[in-house]
């Protein structure tokens, strides 16, 4: 609407301005015309006197025309000319001016200043003239005017289509802007009324899109992929409380009761000394659940691009791998890392050595149970436990492979959900979050998760989207480069941040991509993800 | 909160925070400059033996929690060392500006300046205590931020004490300026750090590169104990809390090879807290 307001204003000034400017040019090309004329008229008197001039007054004089004369002589009588007098107007000092004159429609006498009488007034009409006087040598005088009545008109009419056109431009201009700017104040208000509904606390509300795809809907799109992830989040954060209550409540029963009893039963120094080493052990434990409840339900939370750096892959599977080589030895196990070949991705060290970690933990700790005992007439199951990492397309692909009791197909699903554990894995010993932690990490870093049966067994099949590409490697014939990743120098292109790497065996130029994961496919139960960020 | 000025006897005790402690609620408060006279003049006196000999540690507690703080300033006097305790981080920074520590133990969360705050303006003082920051946040990028503050270890709470006791002692370690030993040994054990490699009693052993860094570490701090979780990080880089335990296997395997067949065992376990490799007469 202010719009329209200046819009207006500029306007008028603009015809302000514009219309006696016009005025006053034409004004000026009508006196030129006078001007000339009476120079013409001038040379007729120069050349053949009084006479003469009279001659060319009646010659240019025509019926309807726009010329104007009238020659006073010395002693003040009317000499030639189709005006009746001199025009009073013109008595001005500058001996020039306009003056309004009246005549018939169809002939004759030209009355100015007259006040018509009723029976002329339908045949005469009031002209605008423009004239100059001039003084002729002897006495005389002479009007010299034009008609100028047709301009004034014309300006006239111009001036008032200008005005009527700003005119109906601002009415239509307030009026449609009142329309346009009511509509959208109305879905405004929706949005905003819509917004306070969910704050009072209809979380699982959204905002109403109109369909029209304009850049309200957009904002309002967006604002409903806000509330759907501050939506995840809440819930995430309930599921915790939960957690924590039933998961944490139980064991701090344990501990409260063994203390307990150990002051009931009066014992010797050495009863205490068991008690309380028991309790430590059983604090420590409930310490242990619930640091990994808050790993993940942070790492469901949200990103850590600051952390986030290109890491070998193959390296970490190798160190950890390493790690638990010697564990898996002493249940009977073999560990076999086949890495095929280096690969970087962006990604957390300790979030994804944690992560290897614990799949190897798992795969170590359900395969022992499930070993036949002595003398059971159930087949041998092989012995060994597979860590492997491939290239797939542009996507890190790492299995973890067990030949232990796997997963219920029925269950798999459930495995993966956030902060859910089977029932069976519930009562074991440790956290029992080992599998939540892994697909927190997963997701984390915008990849996906599948659980596959290994037959017999369980496979766990992860895939990283976006490797960084190598630009120049050293010869990495020596060996995998070791060690935790170097200093490093970044620059950032389009999509994609390059960086050098320094490892064991030199530098690495690699060329890491920066965009938004994309979900590679999966087998069967799969948990896709996007990077939070 | 009360913040304490004055003086004890002959010695001027400087700024120290006396909050209610947070669990006992009910009780009266301590009488604050009594206590800390007492406590003061007794870490004095442990502090120099007869001698007039160093014998422990100088460590400055900078912790809000009157019963936490009480708590380690006991646990380290029996481990032979002394603690000054500072109750917020103005007064922590002050403290440590004025003394010298050979370990400064920060909480992250204090009143008044924040533990990392105190060790950033340590750091840009030119300040070198080195320093553990306690802290109950202990997330991957928390641990990053306060050992980019300038922290030299973390620990997240809550703790075992020993895991404390055995970081703080390594720490402290460091801050004695030790020329970079090529060999390192304990007993008829050595050690050479530039051809790697390691014999006892004259006879080579042979190890793979993990335990030779594992045995590299405990000789470096050998004498003192260390614990599982300091293992991991230092010899493997990672900074999780290994469910099972995978180092006590590696170190039976260390073992077999540099004990089994000898006379004396050097690699000792110390229950409840981890590993040291000593001499038995020590």
């Amino acid at each position: 609407m202010a719009t329209v307001a200046v819009v207006a204003v500029i306007a008028v000034l603009l015809g302000w301005y514009v219309f006696p400017k016009t005025t006053d040019l034409m004004t000026r090309q009508v006196m030129e015309t006078i001007s000339a004329e009476a120079d013409g008229l001038r040379e007729q008197f120069d050349a053949g006197g009084m006479r003469r001039l009279q001659a060319s007054i009646a010659a240019r004089i025509r019926p309807g025309g726009t010329s104007l004369y009238y020659l006073k002589g010395p002693r003040g009588k009317k000499r030639a000319g189709n005006l009746n007098r001199m025009p009073p107007e013109l008595l001005s000092p500058a001996r020039a001016g306009t003056f309004i004159y009246a005549r018939r429609s169809a002939s004759g006498s030209r009355a100015p200043g007259q006040s018509r009488s009723t029976e002329e007034s339908r045949h005469t009409e009031e002209r605008l003239a423009a004239g100059v006087i001039i003084a002729v040598p002897g006495g005389s005088q002479l009007v010299v005017a034009r008609d100028i009545d047709d301009q004034r008109q014309l300006a006239e009419l111009v001036k008032w289509t200008i005005y009527g056109g700003f005119a109906a431009l601002v009415v239509v201009g307030l009026g449609g802007g009142l329309l346009v700017s009511r509509q959208t104040l109305r879905r405004i208000d929706e949005v905003t009324r819509a917004s306070q509904r969910i704050m009072a606390g209809d979380l699982a509300g959204r905002i109403p899109l109109s369909g029209s795809d304009d850049e309200l809907d957009r904002l309002s799109h967006s604002l409903n992929a806000m509330l759907e992830r501050i939506e995840q989040l809440m819930s995430g954060l309930r599921e915790v409380s939960d957690n924590i209550a039933h998961d944490l409540k139980t064991p701090l029963n344990r501990l409260r009761n063994r203390a307990e009893a150990a002051l009931r039963d009066a014992g010797n120094v050495s009863a205490y000394r068991t008690a309380l080493e028991a309790t430590i052990d059983e604090a420590d434990g409930l310490m242990k659940t619930f640091n990994a409840l808050l790993s993940i339900a942070r790492l469901e939370a949200g990103a850590l691009d600051d952390d986030m750096v290109p890491i070998d892959l193959g390296a970490v599977l190798h160190d950890v791998g390493e790690l638990y080589e010697p564990l898996a030895e002493e249940a009977g196990f073999a560990l076999n890392v086949a890495v095929a070949e280096h690969i970087w991705i962006t990604a957390n060290r300790q979030l994804i050595g944690q992560m290897v970690a614990n799949l190897i933990d798992n795969a170590v700790k359900y395969s022992a149970e499930s070993l036949p005992s002595a003398g059971s007439a159930a087949p041998l199951r092989p012995r060994d436990i597979k860590l492997s990492l491939r290239q797939l397309g542009s996507s890190a692909q790492i299995i973890v492979a067990d030949h232990g009791p796997g997963i219920e197909a029925a269950d798999r699903q459930r495995a993966l959900q956030r902060f859910v554990r089977l029932e069976a894995s519930r009562s074991r010993p440790g956290s029992g979050l080992g599998l939540s932690l892994v697909t927190a990490v997963v997701r984390l870093h915008g990849g996906s998760i599948c659980l596959e049966d290994n037959h017999p067994g369980l496979r766990v099949v992860i895939l990283f989207p976006d490797i960084c590409d190598r630009l120049v490697s050293p010869d990495m014939a020596g060996g995998p480069v070791r060690g935790p990743v170097g200093a490093m120098t970044g620059e950032r292109e389009a999509g994609y941040a390059k960086t050098a790497v320094s490892g064991d065996k030199g530098a690495v130029a690699l060329h890491c991509p920066t965009g938004p994961a994309n979900d590679p496919a999966c087998a069967e139960t799969a948990i896709h993800a996007r990077r939070t960020s | 909160m009360f913040i304490a000025y004055g003086r004890c006897r002959s010695l001027h005790v400087r700024a120290v925070d006396w909050r209610r402690p947070r669990l006992l609620a009910g009780t009266a408060p301590l009488p604050a400059p009594q206590l800390i006279c007492d406590l003061l003049l007794y870490d004095y006196d442990l502090l120099y033996d007869h001698e007039w000999k160093r014998t422990g540690m100088r460590v400055l507690i900078i912790e809000d929690d009157f019963e936490t703080a009480q708590f380690l300033h006991k646990a380290l006097r029996e481990s032979g060392h002394v603690a000054e305790v500072a109750g917020d981080g103005e007064s922590g920074l002050a403290l440590a500006r004025d003394s010298s520590f050979d370990v400064l133990i920060v909480d992250r969360m204090l009143p008044l300046l924040d533990g990392l705050s105190v060790v950033k303006t340590l750091r840009d003082e030119g300040d070198h205590t080195p320093v553990l920051i306690l802290s109950a946040l202990g997330q991957v990028d928390d641990r990053v931020k306060g050992l980019r503050s300038g922290g030299d270890d973390y620990l997240t709470k809550p703790y075992a004490y020993t895991e404390l006791l055995a970081r703080v002692e390594a720490l402290s370690r460091r801050s004695v300026p030790e020329e970079q030993e090529t060999r390192l040994s304990v007993a008829d054990l050595t050690l050479d750090r530039l051809s790697h490699k390691v014999s006892r009693g004259g006879k080579a052993i042979t190890l793979q590169p993990r335990e030779y860094r594992l045995l590299e570490y405990l000789m470096k701090h050998a004498g003192q104990v260390v614990t599982r979780t300091m293992l991991l990080e230092k010899v493997w880089d990672y900074h999780f809390d290994p469910q099972t335990n995978v180092i006590d296997v590696h170190i039976s395997r260390l073992r077999g090879k540099i004990d089994k067949s000898f006379d004396t065992p050097l690699l000792h376990t110390v229950r409840g807290a981890g590993y040291v490799i000593r001499d038995a007469a020590d």
